[in-house]
């Protein structure tokens, strides 16, 4: 409001003298004041939701304070044509979390790695660390469902390459989105006891599980890559429209900047980070 | 008052149609024509559903507009839907009104025939949800209304089925049938039958199951629900279920062709057309593919997916079934037109389903038992190897199966098909099927760093292309007798709009940068051509004005799945964009901009 009313009264000052100057100081000015519009799913914890308590949420919140605008949000599910219809339409310029080097936006060097974990009940000690374990053949199985560019998620593609399907169950990752955060279903299936065991993306099994009902461990699985082409583990960055360089490099020198103060907000949200602390996490 | 108007039209106006009273025109046309017939039934001259009959032949006997004088065809008027994506519906036209249905958000205009420049008489905006148009996949297009006993019918994105009284526009019952937080939209047009308005549901990639509902047409009370996978009692399968093929018989097979579990999220969609034979009292329609894409996760038939089924229109009770492409690899859908004509064949005339299939064959099958007569490939084919006659097998070419992490090249036909959705016709004076399609094959390799509602996965990068002769596109003549092409007409995109074709020896079809055109059914010449404002997916149509003179409908408006560059402003820079279409339109854009827009054409006076 001060910072308004003062390039209002330094505009009219210098009305008679230096007007291209003047222009360009409030453009300036406006330019500094106008809000960060994010582009975020409003209903998928632990990465965002409307009330703005997911780890993309407190993230978006300190890129906005290095960059000294105020956050805005335009919500959209974050499904296919969520590029298209958010942040190619204009309507908001920063996609805080996606894979790095996807090809329909633009992406940041990444600013964590996660990796797809085995979830399972810790009264059930079944201590699965990787897709070969025999047991897999005749527990149940959770995988999520994508269905589309004929991709799924890789453990279900693994378990398919071990001929492993019989005893798969597929939980669509879309789910019911007049649900909370609908890709979690798969978590409560395994509290409930539904599927002995989920295959799931680390930041969903680790906040998931830091708030389920009863203990459940979450465990990296291996090997980090199936041959031909399939991997486990992924760098995760955020994403401008194609084109929007300069400010790409501004959150690249903001990511190496405040890379501590992520790292902590990830963890808080028991995000499994690779290479930081890739052992078993524990809910007690 | 309109009717009355229209009426007296009829009365002074056709001197040279034959036609039936105007009160009339809710009764079915016959369907058992004869190929090479040279007497019609009579047309009343209007076009009260995209199909125009219930034989799906978008044949009319019109006759007004012919060879001779085809080239005489002018803009009569013109009107803006004022909306800028997809525009795949047929006009309709009843009771000297014509009615459309813009895509999303699926507004309904009533435009007066009886005045000129066709004044709106009513608009109706059903103000469907705007989250639908996140889940819905390929564009949100509409496939359009029809119009049955004083009512139009239509289905909205957000899975409403409505129905409008036709004079006032003013809703009669709005049923919602499906639910989008689960992925469920609908594009496709309803068809009546029996007093059931006949929906079908889209959404298979999101990992919707598929269904078809009867709807009662007055209240819009659900009837029956046959689904695409599932036990028997789900999918409407009891003791009156003959199948032809051995292959497709046994006990709830939509639940033993699938891993446990996969058929509740197994797609088999219905986004398609429906044929109606009032003589055997049956319906005909396909499912869409089997969910997911990636097929090593659903060992198995995954029935019943891309299955053609006739059932009993008062019960959905199926009659038969036959599975068309059993574990699909490709996503080549079930969803497309079968023409219900009867032809001669070995020495006896058999009633029969003319299919143009996704797969690339067009089939020709017995509409009382399922058997296959005859499946000839339309254009070049090398997923399959061809269809077992005896067994109903399609022989599928194992080397150009996708693999995870692997290269998979020149797949043919690419994930869209031979021909997707657009509908081809049938002339019982020409006997010939003409056919709008696309001539495309398809790369899949891995690779591709991909992210859906915060989980990262590896995508299949689809990229389409040209196939052998570097068209896109084909308009094809096809002798279903013969199961031979008569002639056909190269265009350099895919011929995504339908077709329509007359008893003056005129078809019509529109290219996806915006050329109308009209063709010598019996040659291919090209009589006329009109460029329109933006590029060509709708359904032509063809109907006797009040004034007793013949005119020919458009909507022009680029989009769908091919179109989505332009209409949804896709990133060309994206091979993979648009399920990998997007690498075979890269210069659409640069050959034609949005705009939907509805064109009526005739020879003036």
């Amino acid at each position: 409001m001060s910072t308004a009313r003062l390039s209002v009264l330094t505009c009219a000052a210098a009305a008679l003298g230096i007007v291209g100057v003047c222009i360009h100081a409030a453009r300036e000015r406006a330019y500094a004041a106008t809000p960060l519009r994010i582009c975020a799913d409003p209903n998928n914890l632990p990465f965002s939701n409307q009330a703005r308590g997911g780890f993309e949420n407190s993230i978006a919140t300190l890129v906005a304070g290095e960059l000294h605008r105020p956050v805005e949000y335009f919500w959209w599910a974050q499904r296919r044509g969520f590029v298209r219809n958010t942040l190619n339409t204009g309507d908001c310029q920063l996609v805080v979390g996606t894979a790095s080097g996807m090809e329909m936006l633009s992406t940041t060097r990444p600013y964590y790695k996660s990796t797809y974990v085995f979830l399972t009940r810790h009264d059930r000690n079944l201590a699965i660390r990787s897709f070969d374990d025999p047991a897999l053949r005749t527990l149940k199985v959770g995988v999520q469902l994508i269905g589309d560019d004929f991709a799924n998620t890789p453990p279900v593609h693994a378990l398919a390459n071990r001929g492993i399907v019989k005893n798969v169950v597929g939980f669509s990752v879309y789910g019911d989105y007049a649900e909370p955060n609908p890709p979690a279903r798969i978590v409560d299936a395994v509290a409930r006891g539904d599927v002995d065991v989920a295959i799931v993306w680390g930041p969903l099994a680790g906040y998931f599980a830091q708030r389920a009902a009863v203990p459940l461990d979450v465990v990296p699985v291996s090997p980090r890559l199936d041959l031909p082409y399939l991997p486990f583990v992924f760098d995760i960055a955020m994403g401008v429209r194609r084109g929007d360089s300069a400010f790409r490099q501004q959150l690249d020198e903001i990511i190496v900047r405040r890379k501590p103060s992520i790292d902590s907000i990830l963890i808080a949200y028991g995000v499994p980070l690779v290479d930081i602390r890739a052992q078993t996490q524990r809910n007690q | 008052m309109a009717r009355k108007l229209w009426l007296l039209v009829f009365i002074v106006g056709c001197r040279t149609e034959p036609s039936r009273a105007a009160g009339s025109m809710d009764v079915a046309r016959d369907t058992t024509r004869l190929a090479g017939s040279d007497s019609f039934p009579p047309d009343d001259g209007q076009w009260v559903r995209p199909a125009q009959d219930y034989a799906s032949t978008r044949f009319s006997s019109l006759t007004e507009i012919n060879t001779g004088n085809a080239r005489n065809l002018r803009v009569i008027t013109t009107f803006s839907t004022g909306f800028v994506r997809g525009h795949e519906a047929a006009p309709i036209v009843a009771n000297g009104t014509m009615y459309i249905i813009s895509p999303f958000p699926n507004t309904v205009y009533a435009l007066d025939l009886t005045k000129p420049g066709l004044p709106l008489k009513w608009q109706f905006n059903p103000k469907p949800e705007a989250a639908a148009q996140g889940v819905a996949c390929c564009d949100v297009v509409n496939r359009g209304l029809v119009f049955d006993a004083g009512k139009l019918f239509f289905n909205t994105l957000d899975d409403h089925t409505i129905a409008l009284d036709a004079e006032t526009g003013k809703p009669v019952w709005d049923t919602k049938v499906g639910d989008i937080q689960i992925g469920e939209t609908i594009t496709m047009a309803p068809l009546v039958v029996k007093g059931k308005v006949l929906v079908g549901n889209s959404g298979g990639e999101m990992g919707v199951r598929g269904w078809l509902k009867a709807l009662d047409e007055t209240t819009g009370k659900v009837v029956w629900t046959a689904y695409g996978t599932g036990p028997d009692k789900d999918v409407l399968i009891g003791p009156s279920f003959k199948p032809f093929y051995a292959k497709d018989r046994g006990t709830d097979l939509g639940v033993s062709s699938w891993p446990p579990d996969m058929w509740k999220i197994g797609g088999g969609t219905m986004w398609g057309w429906i044929s109606y034979d009032p003589q055997l009292d049956l319906i005909f329609y396909g499912t869409a593919n089997p969910g997911p894409w990636n097929a090593d996760v659903r060992p198995g038939d995954n029935k019943w997916t891309t299955t053609l089924f006739a059932r009993r229109p008062d019960t959905g009770e199926a009659v038969w079934g036959y599975q068309i492409t059993p574990h699909d690899l490709h996503d080549y859908d079930g969803i497309n037109e079968q023409i219900v004509i009867d032809l001669p064949i070995g020495g006896r005339t058999r009633k029969v389903l003319v299919r143009p299939e996704r797969n690339g064959y067009v089939y020709v099958i017995d509409r009382t038992s399922g058997e296959v007569l005859s499946a000839n490939p339309f254009g070049f084919v090398n997923s399959s190897h061809g269809v077992d006659l005896k067994t109903g097998n399609l022989l599928v070419n194992q080397d150009k199966a996708p693999k995870v992490g692997m290269v998979v090249r020149e797949i043919c036909p690419a994930a869209p098909g031979m021909k997707d959705w657009q509908p081809s016709a049938y002339s019982p004076k020409t006997g010939l099927l003409y056919i709008p399609h696309q001539n495309l094959c398809m790369d899949e390799e891995g690779l591709s760093a991909n992210y859906i509602a915060g989980t990262p996965y590896v995508g299949m990068n689809v990229k389409m292309y040209a196939g052998p002769g570097g068209n896109r596109g084909v308009f094809q003549a096809w002798n279903p007798i013969t199961g031979k092409e008569v002639w056909s007409i190269k265009e350099d995109l895919p011929v995504w709009s339908g077709t329509v074709v007359t008893a003056g020896d005129v078809a019509f079809y529109g290219t996806m940068d915006g050329w109308f055109k009209a063709i010598d059914a019996r040659n291919g010449a090209v009589l006329w051509q009109f460029k329109t404002g933006s590029g060509i997916i709708g359904q032509p149509i063809t109907y006797r004005g009040p004034d007793g003179h013949q005119y020919v409908a458009i909507l022009s408006g680029i989009g769908g799945w091919p179109g989505a560059l332009v209409s949804a402003g896709l990133d060309a820079r994206d091979s993979s964009a648009a399920l990998g279409f997007a690498n075979a339109m890269k210069d659409l854009p640069s050959k034609t901009t949005r705009g939907g827009m509805l064109y009526v054409f005739g020879l003036g006076s």
